[in-house]
């Protein structure tokens, strides 16, 4: 437990580190998420459309 | 030699083809990396003689700001090709990578403020390199606020890749900002001639967290360009739709008078 807490600490920069990586993963997170919620709605409306008029 | 020519990658639809087949070993790249560089930079990577555990905001910030050029000259050059050659899947490339780009830049900036605030004393210093980067942040949000400001995308795509080649002279200036000027910044220490100045024991978390930063960059580009290359084929279906409709309605319009009007 005491080297969890020594970790977490970092070494009394824990209020920079631990939001520096916090950025990072909210950031890059939130551009995972949008990317692959935009590809699913497309690719679900493209095949709506495409199963409307099945031939081209 | 079918392998050799670059218009067997950029036709749309083989490009959707070999996008799909790389992707998911792309995505297992990318966590496997992420892990391990997460892992090699909070854990096995050893504290600074000078700045202690504050030495870690380098894992995001360095790799970051690497991602933040590399994106950067990844839409130059897809913007050239885009100009010269009118290349539509260059123009898909470089409007897919812009988001992802500004949002390096951004974790640069902050990861850097982060840092700066312990080691320097200051949140933020309007020094060279601190101030083109800033710079370059806005570049990619221009771009897409410009691309967007077009009602044909074509001409959109056309004005933001004009905006992108002009933008390129910023990536000289933040390269070599921390040589050209006296800034608050240091100098480069791992891209620099003559070798790395790092230690071993930092540079190795640094690159594979480099390393994953661009896997997940490469993975996040070919889902949004698979994205933008469905929507316009959704966009072209309803095209179609609407023309035929217009040709039905504009056949009932003539059908229609010639009725009263025969006598």
């Amino acid at each position: 437990m005491d080297s969890l807490d020594a970790f977490l600490a970092m070494g009394g920069y824990a209020k920079y580190v631990w939001p520096a990586y916090g950025i990072a993963v909210a950031v890059l997170g939130g551009l995972i998420v949008n990317s692959v919620a935009a590809y699913r709605r497309t690719r679900r409306a493209l095949e709506a459309a495409q199963a409307e008029r099945p031939r081209r | 030699m079918k392998l050799l020519r670059i218009a067997t990658y950029t036709n749309p639809t083989k490009f959707m083809r070999w996008s799909a087949a790389l992707l998911p070993w792309l995505v297992g790249a990318t966590a496997v990396s992420l892990a391990v560089g997460l892992w090699l930079a909070l854990v096995v990577a050893p504290a600074d003689y000078q700045q202690g555990d504050a030495v870690r905001m380098m894992y995001v910030h360095v790799p970051a700001a690497w991602m933040a050029s590399l994106v950067y000259v990844l839409m130059a050059v897809a913007s050239a090709v885009a100009l010269i050659w009118r290349d539509p899947l260059a123009d898909i490339a470089a409007q897919a990578a812009a988001p992802l780009g500004a949002g390096f830049t951004f974790v640069c900036l902050v990861a850097g403020s982060l840092w700066g605030k312990p080691m320097w004393g200051t949140w933020w210093v309007w020094d060279a390199r601190l101030t083109s980067v800033l710079v370059l942040f806005f570049l990619y949000l221009g771009y897409i606020a410009l691309v967007n400001a077009f009602d044909e995308p074509v001409r959109g795509a056309r004005a933001g890749a004009i905006l992108a080649l002009i933008g390129a002279v910023d990536l000289p200036i933040i390269k070599f900002s921390v040589d050209w000027w006296n800034t608050l910044h240091q100098p480069a220490s791992v891209m620099r001639m003559g070798g790395p100045t790092i230690a071993p024991g930092m540079l190795w978390p640094l690159l594979v967290m480099g390393l994953g930063f661009t896997l997940l960059f490469a993975a996040l580009l070919l889902v949004r360009m698979r994205t933008a290359l469905m929507a316009a084929k959704l966009r072209a279906l309803r095209m179609a739709e609407i023309a035929r409709a217009d040709e039905r309605g504009a056949a009932d319009a003539v059908a229609a008078p010639s009725l009263g009007s025969v006598p």
